[in-house]
């Protein structure tokens, strides 16, 4: 409690008093003759100041007590790791069991629902950006292609799930192709706005195509998912799932389908990043986001591999689509919104370093969170927004540190994240 | 004829505020390499300030006319300055110099603060307000239509114009804008000199943040409503500007706020209303695919 | 004597008003070594970017003689070029260096391995043959990695390597392109004596293995160890083409370039 800290608090108290007194302290409300009116909230602002003064000091004194910070060694990495082989296969059997624990209520399966879509969208979004290191702001339009493609195959062509869903997911790579093609020289930054410009043009494209999209009113009508071809409605009948199956109907039943069939569209998207991580494309796209130019030198056909790196992505972020299509029975462009995909990157950011695991545990963190936090209503986003800011701070490079590489000739040890290198598209 | 021309005087009026954004973009662009997400919600943090001091001290009538503009507009400047500095200070000093993603992350996350916090500290509804300077000076009268050059408009033209000269003058004659400038060229060779390099990149947003503070309170007092959700779209249009004019140029931005300005009001005019902000976009995709140096920009070279 | 390896025939780049490199014509022997040397700013990196596909030559041609049929490469992409069979390494060390040194090694084998894949699909199913293929892959980036004395080192990130060791891995990258012809932007750049005797018997042995050799280089004691032929530039322009001993005493090489009491072999 050295007087500098407490000057160092001081000014940091007033700082807050400039920030919060205007905008928190004086509340614009529309007074009884229709005109604004400020009300005075000098509390809340005594609240925050005090807050920021406390805050203030207790961060000065925890530095000091910790001290320099070492960066990890190679050891302490290695220790990591192992221990965090286990942590896969316990989610993985924990996911694959949620249905089947008692206590899981409609309300869990619904939220494991969520959760997963966010999982298999950042891991589609992996590809793109912590694979090949091609910054994308825009992944949202390839979700909402791929949910618009299924939708209005589905309700104009009555064409079943499983035949839509490889159609939207070919549609998406198509696109994916198409707004990749005029990037491919851009760079890091620029490379963003452009993708995030894309991403917005189609939602607003979706929101004013009446004729086609049905504007902002969206489609809704969407067919529910059938057990390969027994529907899941309640009458009991022969051709319906539970009427086969002889067991008593339930409105779970579909839940539960709609479950393992993300956790399976998500895990497709796991085995396959995983396979070609460990072959010449996936190489490629690592090698490409360390150094572009290298890439070419080696006879790398750099266009092609940006491309179908989008590509793949896109028609991952496609089949998530069409699941959230089947699942809501109804979308609308408010659905693919630009915070969708920042939220989406800042999940694969998060997870670190391109990694699997990281992604995984990232969404169940950031979209959990999101849920668990319901209660606080509008203050949600702003916690949410904030929780990204610090995280970015205390851990740039994400939660899981290091990479592991594809292929070794001794024993594979992982690369810690001060080599690894972060693209630039 | 008469339509065109009103538009134009629009456009121009318009242009400028985006044209006072984009210059915080492109200043802060130039000298961290950083594109500053957060910064359209600086402008709308800028507006409502304004709003609040609008309502203090005019709508209570303890004040009125270009002296209460004048007022709004420093305290505006002042506390929107304030916020522009704990943004960066918060969110984007300590990842410099790191990761490239990290910052962007940040900034988006901070671009949601702040949208929020306004959005919970002042509600969710939009707020209008009376206007300030009334009335104007018809230029044409046409049987069928009127063109009319507000005073309101007037005040936004030359208020710019003014706030942009002392700008100018700050860059290229003081010591601070030569240290910007250093910083700009080369920070560690800047900070080998003995520049403080941490308090010019300070300063650079806390001027980024005082223009659009102007931009925001000429925003709020040429359109009379607001809400917590402008930033977002006016960033995006401002930062197309500043890409389009060349981004780390000074005059560019302006001239692309300009050119933005006209293109939405002609578009809006004379095409579809729904389909401008498309326009915006298109024109951000289109610049930085086919020119991503600009028009005033410097090509820059990757030595191989 | 045989045919060269790569001609450039009145090789001319030009850059706005700048003329950075003016009418080069120039053979690299086949199964030679070819050093270019010449002052700072001379246009040596510029005629290299030319050759290996990074910029687009302003004027003139560029043959290169593999085997069969030659190719001409001034209009070739950049991936292409090094497809034929031209591969380099760089000026500023460019690693993959978050990437173990074999993996570098194995991204070098990228289309042969590609090839094996069957559009990519079939390996991911796990063919046969697309594991046979990587590990034919594997055992060529051993050789070169015990060529380079790094075998050591090959599951270590080539981002954690000392400098020399980063050069070594480098042109064992490049070598596993299997290339006709490898082009070296100064390779000794940064290397102690010893790494620099070692650098040319590292060279030495690439000659014998049937690869050609065109390198830039300053060290002169590298230059006139090992190489066959040397061209001189400056300002962009050829001012002599002959071997090391007329170069030495070549009035308009020294002075041009060596006249100040610089080092000398």
């Amino acid at each position: 409690m050295t007087p500098a800290a407490l000057k160092d608090a001081a000014i940091t108290a007033l700082i807050a008093l400039g920030l919060f007194a205007p905008i928190v302290g004086l509340r614009t409300d529309v007074g009884q003759t229709g005109e604004l009116i400020l009300r005075q909230r000098w509390g809340d602002v005594a609240i925050l100041v005090g807050l920021a003064f406390a805050g203030r000091l207790a961060l000065l004194g925890w530095r000091r007590y910790r001290g320099e910070p070492k960066p990890p060694s190679a050891a302490r990495t290695e220790a990591i790791r192992r221990a965090g082989t286990f942590v896969a296969p316990v989610l993985l059997a924990f996911a694959v069991a949620l249905p089947l624990i008692p206590g899981t209520g409609r309300y869990e399966l619904d939220l494991g629902i969520l959760v997963l879509t966010y999982v298999m969208l950042g891991w589609g979004l992996n590809i793109v950006v912590g694979l090949a290191g091609l910054l994308d702001l825009g992944y949202v339009a390839f979700y909402a292609v791929g949910a618009y493609s299924y939708a209005l195959l589905a309700t104009n062509f009555g064409l079943s799930f499983w035949i839509c869903l490889p159609l939207a997911g070919i549609l998406a790579a198509f696109w994916g192709i198409l707004l990749g093609f005029p990037v491919l020289r851009l760079r890091g930054d620029y490379l963003a706005i452009v993708t995030l410009a894309f991403g917005e043009i189609i939602r607003i494209v979706l929101l004013n195509w009446v004729s086609l999209t049905n504007g902002p009113n969206g489609i809704s009508g969407i067919p529910r998912p059938t057990f390969f071809g027994l529907s899941f409605s309640m009458s009991g009948e022969p051709d319906t799932f539970a009427g086969f199956f002889g067991i008593e109907p339930s409105p779970s039943h579909r839940v539960i389908f709609l479950y393992y069939l993300i956790l399976g569209l998500a895990l497709l998207t796991n085995w396959v990043s995983i396979r070609l991580r460990r072959q010449p494309l996936g190489r490629a796209w690592e090698a490409l986001r360390e150094d572009e130019i290298a890439c070419r030198a080696l006879g790398i056909n750099i266009t092609a591999t940006k491309l179908t790196a989008f590509a793949l992505g896109a028609m991952f972020a496609g089949f998530a689509g069409s699941f959230f299509a089947t699942r809501q029975g109804f979308i609308s462009p408010e659905s693919f919104t630009f915070i969708e995909s920042a939220i989406i990157l800042a999940i694969v950011v998060l997870g670190g370093m391109g990694s699997q695991i990281g992604i995984a545990i990232a969404a169940l963190v950031m979209i959990g969170g999101f849920e668990v936090f319901r209660d606080l209503d509008e203050w949600r986003m702003l916690v949410f927004g904030g929780a990204m800011v610090l995280i970015m701070v205390v851990r740039p490079r994400g939660l899981v540190g290091h990479r592991t590489p594809t292929v070794a000739l001794g024993k594979r040890r992982s690369i810690s994240a001060e080599h690894v290198a972060e693209g630039h598209g | 004829m008469a339509y065109a021309l009103q538009q134009l005087i629009n456009g121009v009026s318009l242009g400028m505020i985006y044209g006072l954004i984009a210059v915080g973009y492109t200043m802060v662009y130039g000298i961290i390499g950083m594109i500053n997400f957060a910064h359209g919600d600086i402008f709308m943090i800028g507006a409502f300030v304004a709003l609040i001091s609008v309502v203090m001290f005019v709508s209570g009538g303890i004040m009125e006319g270009p002296a209460a503009i004048l007022l709004v507009l420093l305290i505006s400047m002042c506390i929107t300055a304030l916020y522009g500095w704990t943004v960066e200070r918060v969110a984007y000093r300590p990842l410099r110099g790191s990761f490239r993603l990290a910052p962007l992350i940040s900034a988006i996350g901070m671009s949601i603060v702040l949208q929020n916090y306004v959005q919970v500290a002042q509600g969710a509804r939009v707020k209008p307000i009376d206007a300030l300077l009334p009335g104007g000076v018809t230029i044409v009268e046409h049987s069928s239509f009127v063109v009319q050059f507000s005073y309101m408009q007037m005040l936004i033209i030359t208020v710019t114009l003014g706030v942009l000269a002392v700008f100018t003058w700050l860059v290229t004659r003081t010591p601070l804008g030569r240290a910007m400038r250093a910083c700009e060229q080369d920070r560690k060779m800047a900070a080998l000199l003995g520049i403080d390099t941490d308090r010019t990149i300070s300063l650079t947003f806390v001027i980024g943040a005082a223009l659009a503070a102007v931009a925001g309170t000429m925003f709020l007092l040429r359109y009379g409503v607001i809400d917590f959700y402008i930033g977002f779209l006016a960033g995006v249009k401002a930062f197309t500007a500043a890409v389009l004019g060349g981004i780390g140029s000074l005059p560019g931005a302006v001239l692309g706020g300009l050119l933005i300005g006209l293109i939405e009001t002609f578009w809006s005019a004379y095409f579809s209303v729904q389909y401008k902000d498309v326009a915006a976009f298109s024109i951000l995709a289109i610049t930085l695919i086919f020119m991503p140096t600009g028009l005033l920009g410097r090509a820059e070279v990757e030595k191989v | 004597m045989t045919a060269p390896i790569l001609e450039a025939e009145n090789l001319t780049m030009r850059f706005g008003g700048l003329v950075a490199v003016d009418t080069v014509t120039f053979a690299a022997l086949r199964g030679g070594i070819t050093a270019i040397i010449g002052p700072n700013g001379a246009g040596k990196t510029t005629l290299f970017n030319c050759i290996t596909g990074f910029y687009r030559p302003s004027a003139g041609t560029l043959r290169l003689h593999p085997h069969g049929a030659p190719i001409e490469l001034q209009r070739l992409p950049g991936h292409h070029i090094a497809r034929a069979g031209v591969a380099r390494t760089f000026q500023n060390i460019r690693l993959f260096p978050g990437m173990t040194v074999l993996e570098n090694l194995l991204v070098a084998q990228h289309n042969t391995l590609m090839a094996a894949t069957g559009f990519g699909i079939g390996a991911l199913l796990g063919s046969p043959r697309y594991r046979r293929a990587e590990k034919a892959a594997v055992e060529k980036a051993k050789h070169w990695l015990e060529q380079t004395a790094l075998i050591d080192r090959a599951d270590d990130p080539a981002g954690a390597l000392p400098y020399g060791q980063q050069r070594r891995v480098e042109i064992a990258r490049a070598m596993c392109t299997d290339p006709a012809l490898l082009c070296l932007d100064e390779p000794a750049a940064g290397l102690n004596p010893r790494e620099s005797a070692e650098l040319s018997g590292l060279l030495r042995r690439i000659q014998a293995g049937g690869c050609s050799i065109l390198l830039i280089e300053h060290d002169m004691g590298v230059v006139m160890g090992i190489s066959d032929r040397i061209v001189v530039l400056d300002h962009g322009r050829k001012i002599a083409d002959s071997t090391p001993a007329e170069i030495r005493a070549d009035p308009r090489v020294i002075a041009a370039y060596l006249g100040e009491g610089d080092d000398e072999a």
